[in-house]
């Protein structure tokens, strides 16, 4: 279990505020990078027994023990048209908490691989294209450019509801 | 999180407003009880002074003037009548939204209160003379009187509570001359002195004509922390009792707090009997803390993890042969088990702390409907928890406006009848096994069967002349929409339906039933559990998941037979002892995995009068369980009310058996269609 060390100097650099840079965690997911926003992310954690849920959406398909609350586990693959996939040795939990109609939720992602916890600035931002994308442009809040990859960064709120 | 002084003052004045609401309700039953009047009075002069003290200046303004206006009551000089009750009441509602939402709030409006305050009580003053009874505390001891010997000892501690004994002397002189003689004998060495206690005591003798009522006022608002004896000056000679006798009396009768003060001067058991119920109460207040409510959900998640945490070292204990670690884990589990069981006592609250609540409604109900009712509440000391006890409130003031509303007939329809012409509405709690029991009885016309009927026909709830039993058709009565609909009598569309109470009570796993006769009244039920944290669950095993089952609502376990297997094919009932019980299977619901195993079993679960057949693969066994709720993430998935952690560290999800019934309901009114056809 990785407890995450989040800086806070992003935070409170006032440069950061205007918002050109960002702390965000590097996860793969399929053959894709998504970028995280590493102040939303609790911790990562190694793969737990998962409980399926019945009758729930596919995207949030089981219940996970974190510590003694029972969070959701989502499925992002799912939401961008991936095929699901057994776990590997490098598989992940990344624990997030989000604010739903102003409270806040915590729930657990499927990650594939996690990189690094990075800094990216807005200068690297790409424009989300209107083509070339099979996917819902309101799930994607931005396209960065991190070693020399297009990196998502998606809109869990938008994902998720 | 530091603690807000404005935040803390709300907490208490909301306390205050909350006692001085109930003394001014009772004041209404007895106008001349002197011990509420008290009451009132020094919550309305705490509240003005702490106002003051943390910059609620309206507040304290305000306060001062219903004070100003109280005092005559409080003098003695009118009789609290109901109009006063009624206005003081309004006044006590201003106070409180002045505190909460000052900006919300018209001066106006304080202004108009006050002035009729003061209208009604200039009125009373001249003209009621007559039903104003002279309080009779000071009767005998005033007269003939020329002055008073005053002895006083404050508790040590009352420098650190803020309070300033020379301002009280102060207040003293204010009376008359006084002569003042401290006692020092108490006071220790320079080296042991605690300048913060306060150890000195004095003798002053008042030669002024004041009352004995005078001097306990200057003493009103440290009565609780003081020993004070008043006596007559010169009381020697033809004293008819030993002035020992008289002092002990009368000491005992200044400490008593003031709403358990008897009118006339107690006999020395009696005094003795009150001066132990004051050493109680004294003793209650000093153990009693206040705590934030997150604080204790915080608590009760903590120990629900550790219950967690407590079973996976049991079981691992147990796989094991090491005699140490095993009795270390049973030790942890005794303990464990007292922490949740203390954890959980802490969480309760007595019934009377709702109930409180609602007196107020009935008088206001009762005078805008012009129904005269009596109030009385049973089990107040019914203990429930925390959570429960907030999320009851709804549904109660539903029912009881209801009660009185419908329930209770016009004083006029009433004399007609054997009964009297003032309603009565009963709020009662009682334990019954591991639940509460809450009813919620009037006297009044009872339900007209016969008219609801008749309604749920128009609705199309059900079909004319169908064969209904009585309870059946009082059922309609929880349909959505159908008590909204003007269907017993007007007020409706206030709040809450009667579908929504229904579906408050069970939400909290309770149950709701009605009875009425017609004529005299109905009472509605509310069972409920007396915790929503933890419950007793029976483990089952679906395919590869396993699940919880309500223990409160499982009825009986049995195995499906082959024998009854085929028969239940292409139907889904089965044979109970001669009843069609309508059955799901669980693997089918939950689209379960792998090989269902030969022998299934078939849980028989109920709501209310409703029972289902719940198919699955294993029965593994009771399970204590810590309720967790779903995420809203959740929110869409119907068949679980819940989850919990079991002994492995993996999450398992709670049934909703009530869900569970209704879509057996459904399914079995599917089967039965085409059976018909």
């Amino acid at each position: 279990m990785t407890q995450l060390q989040t800086s806070d100097n992003a935070a409170q650099d006032p440069v950061a505020s205007s918002g050109t840079r960002l702390q965000a965690l590097m996860v793969g997911l399929g053959n894709e990078i998504f970028a995280i926003e590493a102040d939303i992310v609790r911790e990562i954690i190694d793969p737990v027994p998962a409980t399926r849920v019945a009758g729930a959406r596919t995207f949030l398909p089981a219940l996970i023990n974190v510590r003694g609350n029972v969070i959701p586990l989502a499925d992002l693959r799912l939401r961008f048209g991936m095929p699901r996939r057994t776990d590997t040795t490098e598989s992940r939990i990344v624990v997030v908490e989000i604010e739903i109609d102003g409270d806040p939720v915590a729930l657990g992602l499927m990650a594939d691989k996690v990189y690094e916890v990075t800094e990216i600035s807005t200068a690297e931002v790409q424009q989300v294209p209107r083509l070339g994308l099979h996917w819902r442009p309101e799930f994607i809040r931005s396209i960065i450019k991190w070693n020399d990859e297009f990196v998502i960064v998606p809109d869990l709120e938008e994902i998720l509801c | 999180m530091a603690l807000d002084p404005a935040e803390t003052f709300r907490q208490e004045a909301s306390d205050l407003l909350d006692s001085l609401e109930a003394a001014l309700l009772d004041l209404g039953q007895t106008p001349q009880d002197g011990g509420l009047i008290d009451a009132a009075f020094r919550a309305l002069h705490t509240i003005k002074g702490s106002g003051a003290m943390f910059g609620f200046d309206r507040v304290a303004a305000f306060t001062h003037d219903f004070e100003t206006a109280f005092d005559l009551i409080r003098k003695g000089k009118i009789a609290a009548g109901c109009d006063i009750i009624t206005i003081s009441l309004a006044a006590k509602d201003y106070i409180r939204t002045l505190i909460d939402d000052p900006d919300a709030t018209d001066p106006i409006i304080g202004e108009a209160i006050v002035q009729e305050l003061q209208g009604l009580i200039a009125g009373g003053a001249g003209a009621s003379q007559a039903i104003c009874a002279p309080s009779a505390t000071n009767e005998a001891a005033t007269a003939g009187a020329d002055g008073w010997l005053v002895e006083i000892a404050f508790e040590p501690d009352i420098l650190r509570n803020g309070s300033n004994p020379l301002v009280l002397l102060d207040d003293l002189r204010a009376l008359g001359s006084c002569q003042v003689t401290a006692h020092l004998g108490a006071v220790p060495e320079l080296e042991a002195l605690d300048p913060e206690a306060c150890l000195i005591s004095w003798t002053i003798e008042i030669r002024a004509g004041c009352s004995r009522e005078d001097i306990e006022d200057v003493f009103m608002f440290v009565r609780d922390e003081i020993k004070l004896a008043i006596m007559p000056l010169e009381p020697a000679a033809y004293e008819p009792v030993p002035p020992s006798a008289t002092q002990a009396e009368v000491l005992a009768e200044a400490v008593v707090p003031a709403p358990v003060r008897e009118p006339t001067l107690a006999s020395p058991e009696h005094a003795g009997a009150e001066k132990a119920e004051y050493v109680r109460r004294a003793e209650d207040r000093a153990s009693t803390v206040r705590v934030q409510a997150e604080r204790l959900d915080e608590l009760m998640d903590r120990v629900g993890e550790l219950v967690i945490a407590q079973a996976r070292l049991s079981q691992l204990a147990n796989s094991g042969s090491d005699l140490a670690i095993k009795s270390i884990a049973e030790e942890i589990e005794r303990l464990a088990s007292g922490l949740r069981d203390s954890t959980m006592g802490v969480r309760m609250v007595p019934m009377g702390s709702l109930f409180g609540r609602f007196r107020r409604l009935v008088h206001d109900l009762s005078r805008d409907l012009g129904k005269p009712v009596d109030f009385v509440t049973a089990g107040e000391d019914t203990e429930l928890d925390k959570t429960m006890i907030e999320r009851l409130a709804d549904p109660l003031v539903h029912l009881i406006r209801n009660a009185i509303d419908h329930g209770i007939e016009a004083p006029v329809a009433r004399a007609g009848t054997v009964k009297p012409e003032t309603g009565r509405i009963e709020l009662a709690a009682r334990y019954v096994g591991a639940q509460v029991l809450v009813t919620v009885r009037d006297d009044g016309a009872g339900l007209d069967t016969a008219r609801i009927r008749s309604k749920a026909e128009e609705q199309g709830l059900v079909a004319p002349g169908a064969p209904l039993s009585e309870h059946e058709i009082h059922q309609f009565l929880f349909h959505p929409g159908f008590s909204t609909a003007r269907t017993i009598s007007a007020l409706s569309g206030r709040g809450v339906g009667m579908d929504v109470v229904k579906r408050t009570i069970e939400a909290m796993r309770g149950t709701i039933d009605l009875a009425t006769v017609p004529g005299h009244g109905s009472t509605v039920t509310l069972r409920l559990p007396l915790t929503l944290a933890i419950i007793e669950g029976l483990l089952i095993r679906v395919g590869e998941g396993r699940y919880i089952i309500p223990l409160s609502a499982v009825e009986e376990c049995v195995e499906l037979t082959a024998a009854e297997e085929a028969r239940a094919r292409g139907r889904s009932f089965l044979n109970v002892r001669g009843d069609l019980v309508p059955f799901l299977r669980l693997r089918d619901l939950f689209d379960a995995e792998g090989e269902a195993d030969p022998h299934q079993k078939i849980i028989i679960t109920t709501t209310g009068d409703t029972r289902v057949g719940l198919v699955v693969d294993q029965i593994i066994g009771s399970h204590q369980t810590v309720i967790k709720s779903l995420s809203k993430l959740h929110a869409d998935v119907t068949m679980f009310s819940g989850a919990t952690i079991l002994g492995d560290g993996t999450a398992a999800l709670i049934l909703d058996v009530a869900q569970l019934v209704s879509l057996g309901q459904n399914r079995s009114e599917h089967d039965k269609t085409p059976e018909a056809a």
